[in-house]
């Protein structure tokens, strides 16, 4: 099943497509790899952290002294070693971040607005001795009333975690503070008209939790500071450009001064995306003058890093009795956490975005709570807005005893449908996955009993962005690519492969690398599925680049004009001559000191034209009434890739993100008592998705190409994850005959709303 | 307190290393004998990630003492290829893409490799059970199990 592919791209291709070995993979098997925590250097400290053991409280002072005065403490910083950083918005990918609040969430400053919340960091000669000099300072709290709902955190009266904070997108700009810091909109269309034409309108409410990316590799970086101010980090990062520029600022550092090496990263899905450990490492490395070394423990990362929002979301659709929607609305409230920035924005923009719809409004409000404040979490906002639409139009699809995947063809988004957030869309798949799923055996499957079958559709736009990457065409013809965004799943595979494709010479040939900061110019961030978008471009434009200079050469040995020589094969060939000459690329490399010098090529880009990625999931769950236990029992993910570089690694991405969907529906929330405090930090508790909880999730790659990519790349790391919660919850709805609103789908709520009936 | 000295094998060669009594095995390997194949997802023993072989039972080097590794016989990822020759599982997990990001990977292998030595037939659902104590965020387990299974038919029919 895993090599369905339905591929639409009229080109022959000899490497793109197919399942070639990834260049870093024996370093994977081996344990020859180093991740964020495997290096270390000669007289390294030991860096810890002082959390806060409070949700909100005003921080009245913070006592150093006797941790500093504690033999091997080399180092002690606070709020005190950060200067104070100015209101300033932006964009980080699909996220917005301000670097006024980036500087208090790596250190607290006039307060701590989470139970985890940075305090201080110490740097010493071992583990031990940190943390004993972590109990040695005497911070004096004055505890503040703690706000950790979206119902509590809206009304008028709450605790306000920023005086300052003034709902933005409402007018006239309300007078009083609140802890609504945003209200956003989008959509056309007059949708109380569409809902007066409307058969059947359905709304209803629904509530998630917030989840975290749970990538097995915690938070880990080396800093090091040398006397003269010149800076060295090593880190576990999605963008080390981001890294650098991030700690340069908030430690008024020159670009030119830090350094970032991205190790190797052991999962980041959006969320190591930010900074925490970083600034910290190198502020305990700038004092002490030796490198410093800060891994998160699991605890740790749970409780302060990621997640993404828990949310309320409400949802009305209109439709006529033929399933044509008439009109679609939502108000999405999501948690940003302690600092605004709740991925509400594009939550809005995608909750409709799969259909072609004459009139929709989306609403989304940001708002801030007492817990950790929320990081991307692969297609940030998209699952959970998503959710309660698909959810909303499976019960429609029920009432109006239609199948619900021919509901969701009649108005399904095609090219040249306006999206809800403004643009025409360009070539997408939503109506090639909706039919692959409507043919694909496992649609008309038989069922076992308490067994049901829900299926549900995901939309998420993809991002470009920022990039640069070079090539090198070594002296006997071998090439080396620099890259600039880390692999994070394989894309060193599907660059090399892109390479050997333009120059027509074996991938085993082509060396990628993941350049360092001062190696290439500024790249984005591995996220928003722009890695095999964006970087692919800057590789097919630098090869094609070196081509160009690999047949000057040999126009220059061959004395003819550049005109007279063409590509293929790996070879220059002299074209409309009367004795066919050929050069291979090792014999041009071989020459090129004597043709002008090494042949080498840059590409930077803002990369724009990212296509949208659509996927349609199947999904068969068994509830055990008795328990209210939920089992997958089978699962096949179909989605548009525009065009799979390596397939193996798309059906990986498209395999993995069903998997976090399913554990998001069925198992993950954060769960905090009434002090605030986050009770299930563990991977015991915060249960993910283990090997025995899942099946085999089949896979069709459908490829409509992306006109913007020379291969049609659309991007595919993030839309896995948007079906599977409604997809999921309308089976479970299916099998018990009851609609559930609520996530996740856990035993005791399970088996709560089955007692409600 | 004072560190202990601990003899021990580890892949093969004998070796001997001072720690703290409370030090686990996971960080000695890591910290002591920059052996850091192994990997600390949680040092809880939920995670799978720092997976070792201790006298052939596989067990999280994060629960288990420095010190308790005293005459016993470690094996670790770093062991598990010979050469230049790879472990068959090593190869297929490389060639059906069973590993995105590589950090649980070496715990995986570990795991599966002790499946493999008890269990030369072992069903999806006993793949499944055996490695629900290494967690993968990336790959949603798919391309593992089959991996291992075919690795194990390999091995049964090269018999």
């Amino acid at each position: 099943m895993n090599d369905m592919t339905q591929t639409h791209l009229e080109r022959e291709l000899k490497i793109v497509g197919t399942r070639p070995e990834r260049p870093d993979g024996v370093d994977k098997v081996t344990g020859r790899a180093l991740f964020g925590a495997d290096k270390s250097l000669p007289n390294m400290l030991v860096g810890r952290v002082l959390r806060s053991p409070h949700a909100h409280a005003k921080i009245i002072s913070i006592d150093t002294s006797k941790a500093e005065a504690l033999k091997g403490v080399k180092a002690v910083v606070t709020r005190e070693d950060f200067e104070d950083l100015p209101s300033e918005f932006v964009p980080n990918g699909e996220m917005v971040v301000n670097f006024k609040d980036i500087t208090r969430n790596i250190m607290a400053r006039e307060k701590v607005l989470y139970i985890g919340h940075t305090v201080a960091a110490v740097a010493a000669l071992d583990a031990e001795i940190a943390e004993k000099a972590l109990q040695l300072i005497d911070v004096q709290y004055e505890i503040l009333p703690h706000v950790l709902e979206i119902s509590e955190a809206e009304k008028p009266d709450a605790p306000l975690l920023h005086e300052d904070m003034f709902t933005i997108g409402v007018n006239p700009t309300p007078k009083n503070a609140s802890n609504i810091a945003k209200r956003v909109e989008f959509g056309f269309g007059d949708v109380e008209a569409g809902f007066k034409e409307a058969d059947l309108v359905i709304e209803r409410e629904f509530n998630t939790k917030p989840v975290h990316q749970g990538y097995i590799e915690p938070h880990a970086c080396l800093a090091s500071v040398s006397e003269d101010g010149q800076a060295e980090l090593w880190c576990s990062t999605q963008g080390p450009f981001v890294v650098r520029n991030f700690c340069t600022k908030l430690l008024g550092m020159n670009r030119s001064q830090l350094r970032v090496t991205a190790s190797e990263i052991g999962g980041g899905f959006g969320g190591k995306t930010v900074v925490y450990l970083e600034p910290l490492a190198l502020a305990l490395s700038k004092k002490s003058c030796r490198p410093v070394k800060m891994v998160m423990s699991r605890a740790e990362v749970l409780t302060s890093s990621g997640p993404t929002s828990g949310a309320n979301v409400w949802v009305k659709i209109g439709v006529k009795n033929t399933g044509e929607i008439t009109a679609g609305e939502c108000v999405l409230k999501y948690q940003a956490g302690a600092f605004q920035g709740a991925p509400v924005g594009p939550g809005a923009m995608c909750a409709f975005a799969p259909y072609d719809l004459k009139n929709v409004r989306a609403v989304g409000f940001d708002i801030v709570v007492n817990q950790p404040k929320v990081a991307a979490y692969r297609a940030p906002g998209g699952p959970i807005s998503e959710y309660g639409v698909e959810s909303v139009l499976d019960e429609i699809a029920l009432q109006l005893n239609m199948d619900p995947i021919d509901l969701r063809l009649k108005n399904a988004a095609k090219e040249g449908t306006t999206a809800p957030y403004g643009p025409k869309l360009g070539p997408i798949g939503m109506v090639e996955t909706l039919e692959a799923a409507k043919a694909h055996p496992h649609y008309s499957a038989p069922l076992g009993p308490n067994q049901a079958r829900g299926i549900a559709s995901g939309f998420w736009f993809n991002i470009g962005g920022e990039t640069s990457s070079s090539i090198t065409i070594n002296e006997d013809g071998t090439v080396g690519l620099t890259l600039g965004t880390p692999d994070i799943g394989g894309s060193r595979a599907s660059m090399a492969m892109m390479a050997s494709e333009e120059l027509g010479i074996p991938m085993n040939v082509i060396k990628p690398i993941i350049g360092d900061t001062n190696s290439l110019g500024f790249n984005f961030v591995t996220g928003g599925s722009r890695a095999t978008f964006s970087t692919g471009k800057t590789v097919v434009q630098s090869t094609r680049a070196a081509i160009d200079e690999l047949k000057k050469r040999a126009a220059l040995l061959w004395d003819v004009d550049v005109e007279q020589v063409e590509w293929a094969d790996g070879h220059a060939r002299l074209v409309g001559a009367d004795e066919p000459k050929s050069l291979s690329l090792a014999q041009l490399a071989k020459e090129a000191g004597k043709t002008g010098g090494p042949i080498v090529a840059n590409a930077s880009i803002n990369a724009t034209g990212a296509g949208p990625s659509l996927a349609t999931h199947i999904v068969d769950v068994e509830v055990d009434k008795e328990t209210g236990k939920v089992s997958v029992v089978r699962y096949t993910a179909i989605q548009d890739a525009g065009k799979a570089i390596h397939p193996s690694y798309v059906e990986g991405q498209m395999q993995g993100g069903a998997v976090q969907g399913i554990g998001w529906a069925l198992n993950e929330e954060y769960i905090f008592n009434e002090a605030g405090e986050m009770q299930n930090t563990g991977f015991l508790d915060y249960r993910v998705p283990v090997c025995s909880d899942v099946p085999m999730i089949d896979t069709v790659i459908i490829e409509v190409p992306n006109p913007n990519h020379p291969y049609g790349v659309r991007g595919v790391g993030e839309t896995p994850i948007i079906p599977p919660l409604a997809a999921i919850s309308n089976a479970v709805s299916r099998a018990t005959n009851l609609r559930f609103n609520e996530l996740p789908l856990s035993p005791p709520k399970v088996l709560s709303r089955i007692a409600k009936g | 307190m004072a560190k202990k000295h601990v003899s021990t094998t580890i892949n093969g060669d004998e070796h001997e290393f001072l720690c703290h009594p409370q030090q686990t095995l996971l960080d000695v390997l890591r910290d002591e004998l920059d052996l850091t194949g192994s990997k600390e997802g949680c040092a809880t023993g939920d995670c799978g990630a720092c997976s070792v072989l201790l006298d052939g039972r596989l067990v999280c080097s994060c629960l288990v003492l420095g010190v308790e590794a005293q005459d016993k016989n470690v094996e670790t990822i770093e062991g598990m290829s010979s050469g230049s020759d790879l472990h068959p599982l090593q190869k297929k997990f490389i060639d059906l893409a069973a590993l995105q990001c590589g950090i649980c990977t070496p715990g995986v292998l570990v795991a599966a490799k002790a499946l493999l030595a008890r269990n030369a037939n072992p069903s999806e659902e006993e793949v499944r059970f055996w490695l629900a104590g290494n967690l993968c965020r990336c790959t949603g387990y798919d391309k593992i199990v089959r991996a291992v299974m075919e690795v194990a038919a390999e091995a049964r029919n090269t018999q």
